[in-house]
């Protein structure tokens, strides 16, 4: 084991910078980061074992007990859930002879829960050793748990492979692109050069004007105008970086997994433009572990990128030199925010910073850093290319040009749609093919449920900015349990517990939300529920705990009468429920429990 | 000197120097915002979220946030203030603080702040974390039950190679403060002195010098936290 981990913090150079990789690599040797693991890694790099720790357990992924050697992570959002999750729960359980968060005494498969992959659109999903399952049944779990008996190899166990480059023999899995409709940006035409050999014969500045003037706008959710970001980190001096966000953890969404996949060879050139934009040389794109499956295919874009000369030294003969790494993370939803993704990529916990400093003056190692979205990124070839009116020429006055949106649950046609900026809720459903809506989630679990009435409403930075998800909720759901209540669990499971509100808050309000479907809510829970989501909201430090209190806000604000139906008029509830504390003690001594009747 | 800039807090005018920080520049000026996670001169954890003020409108944590020239700073309204009250009730229900018992009564942030805001009964249920303490160090107990995640020990407790004794573990509700084994095995005197007197509330206590200053001669049996700076301008 002493040389395998010392060969492994060898090929990263011996830094601490590069804590993420080496855990990585030997979690996937090892399949856990054991005490005597961690002990060695602080040892060799010179830092305490308290801070390989503060590391290591931070992340999803690495463990300390080994996981079986088939490790299963089930995906316990939303969409899969509503999919039929809990069959798929219950057969593997059947079948293993374990429950959930347990391996198999022999070692042979592990089976734990995990937060949204990205696969919203082809639920329920698990990922196995790190490949991507999709649309599980109890059937196919039956032939997989046979297989692992077999001793097969993941890989071997399935040989239908999705459409496009899901196919590609690098990439080869199941999953689906589910492209339903194609817009003139980032799923239309392109062709790989196009876009930064143009920028390459413009001044730095022209490219930047070209962006601003295109009134572009940050894919990833905040909607920041990404010209002026550009701008800001222009005007720093030294050393800089272009990092891309393809951490992908808000339920719901899965475009930047077609992104990838399809338009790998476009991000990439993005990344370039805005690194001869900035006067950066370097560049990171941070990419969620759930997409491991994509690992090969990445590099050996990157690798054909450096072949055509678009990347490495004298990029197209104009004396520009730009390269790209991959940084992949471990399993943490509040890494997606860009000050955390930036600590996580320095080989610490991902927990958000400080602002100010912004990225765009102190980020990446401590140098200025422009971090945008996937999307973004292959917008902005597409604007170099065909000019920024041309862009301006699609959606609103506010909101330029196109937008992927992820749309998954209760439709017919889940997948991935480009549609300009502007289009309203009830034009959407119709697109999807969903009927006898209750609900749908805008934005995700930080985003707003919207009822009926207002299914009029654009889709638009003015109106519903969303950085794409959009989870259909059909008449049949239950609104409150199957909805709210799992939104609060991810949000408590993500939080990265450093601002008192966003740690305790999320508990608390998921203990509320579950007291009101258990049928003891009173009506002043209500109102608490709603002032403390507010104190949460004005007191967190980033983006997560600022909007996490959304999914009882908004519900409670839209669909006041579910709650209603379900809580009781009455002045005072325990939280403390005798019935089922005595339970326990009741069945030995063989009597019911039947304390207050 | 550095630039100086004018601010206002709750409608009074104030100087500071610019750059510097709200709570500092604040303090500077006799105005009390309450901290549990700052100490001056070292990198800000912006953590507890109790020095939260409005700063032209938006809510911002005046321990990370240098004042400008000419920012509209809200401190002492009944809005914040009972927003400091809730998160002081909030560490109160989050973690396990037995007062009467604890080391550290009558020198803890936590319980001065207790007082200063008049909290009564939290109006948050009570979370009854199980914690462990960690009594492994021959110089020091780590009580995780009191800790608030305010990170000083973190920042602050170093050996001369520039590592820490102290780190957080795991993440959201399972966060913990953790301590180094091996190094806090080696643990001088001095430090464990110094990590006892950063920390806000009685989490790290020194093992054989309990009680060295007795009850009612401590910071704040006889006047509230924060009248120190309040005096200054009085
Ligand atoms: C909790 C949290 C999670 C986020 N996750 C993502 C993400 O997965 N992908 C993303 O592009 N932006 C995410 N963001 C937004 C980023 O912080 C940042 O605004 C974005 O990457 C900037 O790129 P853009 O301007 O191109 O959108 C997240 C923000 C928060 C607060
Ligand atoms: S708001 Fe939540 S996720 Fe964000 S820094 Fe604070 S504790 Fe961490
Ligand atoms: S042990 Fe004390 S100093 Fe360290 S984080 Fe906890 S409360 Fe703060
Ligand atoms: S003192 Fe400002 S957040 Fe703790």
């Amino acid at each position: 084991m002493k040389e395998k981990i010392i060969s492994i913090i060898e090929s990263y150079g011996r830094t601490s910078g590069r804590l993420m990789d080496i855990l990585l690599s030997v979690q996937a040797e090892f399949r856990c980061v054991s005490e005597e693991a961690v002990s060695l890694i602080a040892s060799e790099l010179g830092v305490s074992e308290a801070d390989v720790n503060q590391t290591k357990t931070f992340y999803h992924f690495f463990t300390t007990k080994p996981v079986g050697k088939y490790a299963v992570y089930m995906n316990n959002s939303v969409t899969s859930v509503m999919k039929g999750m809990y069959d798929v729960v219950d057969e593997f359980e059947k079948q293993a002879g374990i429950k959930f968060g347990q391996t198999t005494p022999d070692g042979l498969l592990s089976l734990n829960y995990t937060a949204c992959i990205g696969m919203s659109d082809q639920e329920p999903a698990a990922l196995i050793n790190n490949v991507v399952f999709t649309e599980l049944t109890r059937d196919k779990v039956r032939k997989i748990y046979s297989d692992m008996r077999d001793g097969k190899p993941v890989e071997a166990m399935f040989n239908e492979f999705g459409d496009g480059n899901n196919a590609n023999q690098l990439v080869k899995t199941m999953v689906k692109n589910n492209i339903r409709r194609r817009g003139n940006v980032t799923l239309g035409e392109y062709e790989v050069g196009k876009g930064l050999t143009k920028a390459l014969s413009m001044s730095s500045q022209e490219v930047i004007d070209e962006i601003k003037n295109s009134n572009l706008r940050g894919r990833g959710g905040a909607g920041f105008p990404t010209g002026l970001k550009w701008q800001f980190c222009s005007k720093e001096t030294g050393d800089k970086y272009v990092m891309c966000n393809a951490d992908e953890g808000e339920p719901g969404t899965f475009k930047d997994r077609v992104l990838l996949t399809e338009r790998a060879h476009m991000i990439f050139e993005g990344m370039a433009v805005a690194g001869y934009a900035i006067g950066a040389k370097e560049g990171v794109l941070y990419l969620r572990h759930e997409y491991k499956y994509l690992k090969a295919f990445m590099e050996s874009v990157l690798a054909e990128l450096r072949n055509k000369n678009i990347l490495g030294n004298n990029i197209l003969g104009k004396g520009f030199n730009f390269d790209i790494r991959v940084q992949f993370g471990a399993g943490a939803y509040v890494c997606g925010e860009e000050s955390a993704l930036i600590e996580s990529s320095e080989g610490k916990r991902g927990e958000p910073r400080n602002r100010p400093p912004f990225p765009v003056q102190r980020g990446y190692n401590a140098k200025p850093t422009v971090i945008n979205n996937v999307e973004t990124f292959c917008s902005v070839v597409k604007i170099i290319e065909n000019g920024s009116a041309w862009y301006r020429g699609m959606g609103t006055e506010e909101s330029a040009g196109t937008k992927l949106l992820s749309i998954s649950g209760d439709c017919k046609m889940p997948g991935v749609y480009e549609i300009e900026w502007g289009m309203t809720i009830a034009d959407m459903l119709q697109m999807v093919g969903a009927e006898d809506v209750q609900a749908v989630q805008v934005a995700g679990p930080s985003g707003i449920c919207l009822p009926p009435s207002q299914f009029n409403r654009k889709i638009a930075i003015e109106d519903l900015p969303t950085g794409g998800s959009m989870i259909v909720i059909g008449a049949n759901r239950d609104l409150i349990k199957d909805v709210v209540l799992n939104f609060m669990e991810f949000f408590e499971d993500e939080s990265c517990g450093s601002c008192v509100t966003c740690r305790s808050f999320n508990m608390i309000l998921r203990k509320q939300v579950k007291k009101v479907v258990d049928g003891r809510g009173i009506k002043s829970d209500l109102d608490n529920m709603l002032a403390w989501g507010e104190i949460m909201r004005k007191t967190s430090r980033c983006g997560l705990g600022q909007t996490a209190s959304n999914p009882v806000s908004t519900t409670i604000k839209n669909f006041l009468d579910l709650y209603n139906a379900r809580v009781k008029d009455a002045e005072y509830q325990s939280d403390f429920d005798m019935h089922k504390a005595i339970e326990e003690s009741c069945e030995v001594v063989g009597r019911p429990a039947n304390i207050h009747e | 000197m550095s630039e100086k800039v004018k601010f206002t807090i709750d409608g009074k005018e104030y100087e500071g120097a610019k750059g510097q920080l709200l709570v500092d520049a604040a303090a500077e000026n006799g105005v009390y915002i309450p901290v549990l996670c700052h100490w001056k001169d070292v990198i800000p954890a912006g953590s507890c979220r109790i020095c939260t003020v409005k700063v032209n409108g938006r809510f911002v944590a005046a321990c990370t946030t240098p004042v400008e020239d000419a920012c509209v700073v809200e401190n002492n309204t009944p809005e914040l203030q009972d927003i400091r009250k809730a998160i002081v009730e909030m560490l109160f229900v989050e973690g396990n603080h037995f007062c009467p018992a604890c080391e550290k009564s009558g020198d803890c942030d936590l319980q001065a702040l207790g007082y200063r805001y008049q909290m009564m009964v939290p109006r948050f249920p009570y979370a009854f974390e199980r914690r462990e303490l960690d009594a492994t160090s021959p110089k020091i107990f780590l009580e995780k039950n009191r800790c608030i995640f305010c990170k000083r020990c973190v920042r602050m407790i170093k050996n001369d190679k520039g590592q820490s004794y102290f780190a957080f573990k795991g993440r959201g509700k399972h966060l913990e403060i953790s301590m180094d084994k091996k190094l806090a095995a080696t643990m001088s005197d001095e430090l464990a002195e110094k990590a006892m007197k950063v920390c806000p509330v009685g989490a790290i206590l020194r093992k054989e010098v309990g009680f060295s200053t007795p009850i009612g001669q401590r910071k704040y049996d006889n006047v509230p936290i924060g009248s120190d700076i309040e005096k200054l301008h009085k």
